[in-house]
């Protein structure tokens, strides 16, 4: 348990000092939510309706994009093997990084959220529940990304064949995150989709971080 | 399990069931198309299109046969360190890839006439279009490395992440938005097609699984004498300084 807050702590502090990770990938969450009134025009009725649909799409490309990150620099100057070398168990340094992850990168997407749901005219009902919807997504878009960003290292073209590999097993939480809010904009029972998403949160935590570790290890020998 | 993990074994053995899976192929199919072509009724609603069912269904039943074969045989490599389960995993991921592209096309040649368009955002085919994705990505990763050995051990643990995450894409479509028919042939209470449609589909069913079997083997051996001759070369390099 030691160990596992040293290695967070560890990135946390990474990312504070180097400052920009977490302002890249907000600012490109926001973007890539901005160039949609842009492409489908600016009707309140349109936005709103796709509105969910284009938050949770944006959320998911932007945490792909800072996935791949997430081993590559301790890969690159060996610190990696150092942490594996370490006497703590490598699966928990790994759920470490990915809280690390999520805690950079999916906080500020949770928190961004609310603001281009109003720039989307999203209706009011639909805000709770986009947060609430988010903030049990999130932790699994980090958990399964970090499968697919312990798979690419040292491959070439890394980047790209990570949203090869990851996008279609994302395609579960979009559905739910999307449905659960669209749920909730219509009036109607959403709870489902939140437990399924919390459902799929927990098999990513015990899964994702034995084939995150085994992929890692592979990748070390 | 090891008795057949060396090569030059499996080369002895494929050497006898290749034709034999050859000739299968040839006789099943052969059968299997003239049932499907001449002998089955056309649909009272579908008409002659319903036909294409014949090639679409088994080749949709072998785009997830031939993932989970993919998921057990990159298991196998992986606890095992089995040497041919590599081979045989990487030797079926392009055939199951092919056997989903298929299903999608004919698929969607079949929706144009029934359901009027080429493509509906419907449970079965978004769940099989991920599945030809998943297999993409399985391709691609096995492919990225200049190290081959790390490209298979990468993909043997995507294939196994994939293979947990198939049924719940699957479930979670389902869930989503559904217009395809449900399970006919294979569902509690027995099939609900008539015989005279319900043989031909198995016996293309069957001619389909033995051209995997017969492409399989090609393709492992293809690969394992592709080693032979990498190895041959680089002693050669050696030997010449």
């Amino acid at each position: 348990m030691n160990g596992f807050m040293l290695v967070v702590r560890r990135d946390l502090r990474l990312s504070f000092r180097q400052g920009i990770d977490s302002f890249m990938v907000v600012t490109f969450f926001v973007l890539a939510v901005v160039l949609f009134p842009f492409g489908v025009g600016p009707e309140p009725n349109i936005l709103a309706r796709i509105a969910a649909g284009v938050i949770w799409v944006a959320a998911l490309l932007s945490a792909m994009l800072s996935l791949e990150r997430l081993f590559l620099a301790d890969y690159e100057d060996g610190s990696l093997e150092l942490l594996a070398l370490s006497p703590g168990v490598l699966e928990v340094t790994v759920l470490a990084k990915i809280t690390a992850h999520w805690l950079t990168t999916g906080v500020p997407l949770i928190v961004a959220a609310p603001v281009l749901a109003v720039l989307l005219h999203m209706n009011g009902d639909g805000f709770w529940i986009l947060v609430v919807a988010l903030s049990i997504g999130t932790p699994s878009l980090s958990l399964i990304g970090s499968v697919g960003a312990a798979l690419i290292l040292g491959s070439r073209r890394g980047g790209v064949l990570l949203s090869l590999l990851i996008l279609p097993l994302y395609v579960p939480l979009l559905i739910f995150g999307v449905s659960a809010v669209d749920s909730a904009i219509a009036g109607f029972p959403f709870s489902a989709q939140l437990y399924v998403l919390g459902a799929l949160l927990l098999g990513a935590l015990a899964l994702c971080p034995w084939a995150a570790a085994a992929a890692l290890r592979q990748a070390m020998e | 399990m090891h008795r057949f993990a060396n090569p030059t074994r499996f080369l002895r053995l494929s050497d006898v069931i290749l034709p034999w899976s050859a000739a299968l192929t040839a006789i099943l199919m052969t059968v299997g198309l003239y049932g499907a072509f001449f002998i089955a009724p056309p649909d009272y609603q579908q008409g002659e299109s319903v036909r294409i069912m014949y090639v679409h269904v088994p080749s949709a039943w072998m785009g997830l046969f031939c993932y989970t074969s993919l998921a057990i045989a990159s298991g196998v490599a992986l606890i095992w360190k089995h040497p041919l389960a590599d081979v045989a995993a990487r030797a079926t991921a392009p055939i199951g890839a092919a056997f989903t592209f298929l299903s999608l096309v004919t698929g969607s040649l079949w929706g144009k006439p029934m359901w009027g368009t080429w493509w509906v955002w419907d449970a079965r085919l978004t769940s099989m279009l991920i599945l030809f994705f998943l297999y993409l990505g399985y391709m691609a990763l096995a492919g990225a490395f200049d190290d081959r050995a790390r490209g298979e051990k990468a993909s043997a643990i995507l294939a196994l992440v994939g293979f947990v995450n198939v049924p719940i894409i699957k479930f979670s479509v389902d869930w989503w938005n559904t217009l395809h028919q449900p399970a006919s042939v294979f569902r509690m209470g027995g099939p609900t097609i008539a015989w005279s449609m319900l043989w031909p589909l198995l016996v293309m069913g069957a001619a389909f699984t033995a051209y995997y079997v017969w492409v399989l083997l090609l393709r492992m051996r293809a690969e394992l004498m592709a080693n032979k001759i990498r190895i041959l070369r680089m002693k050669r390099i050696q030997s010449h300084g």
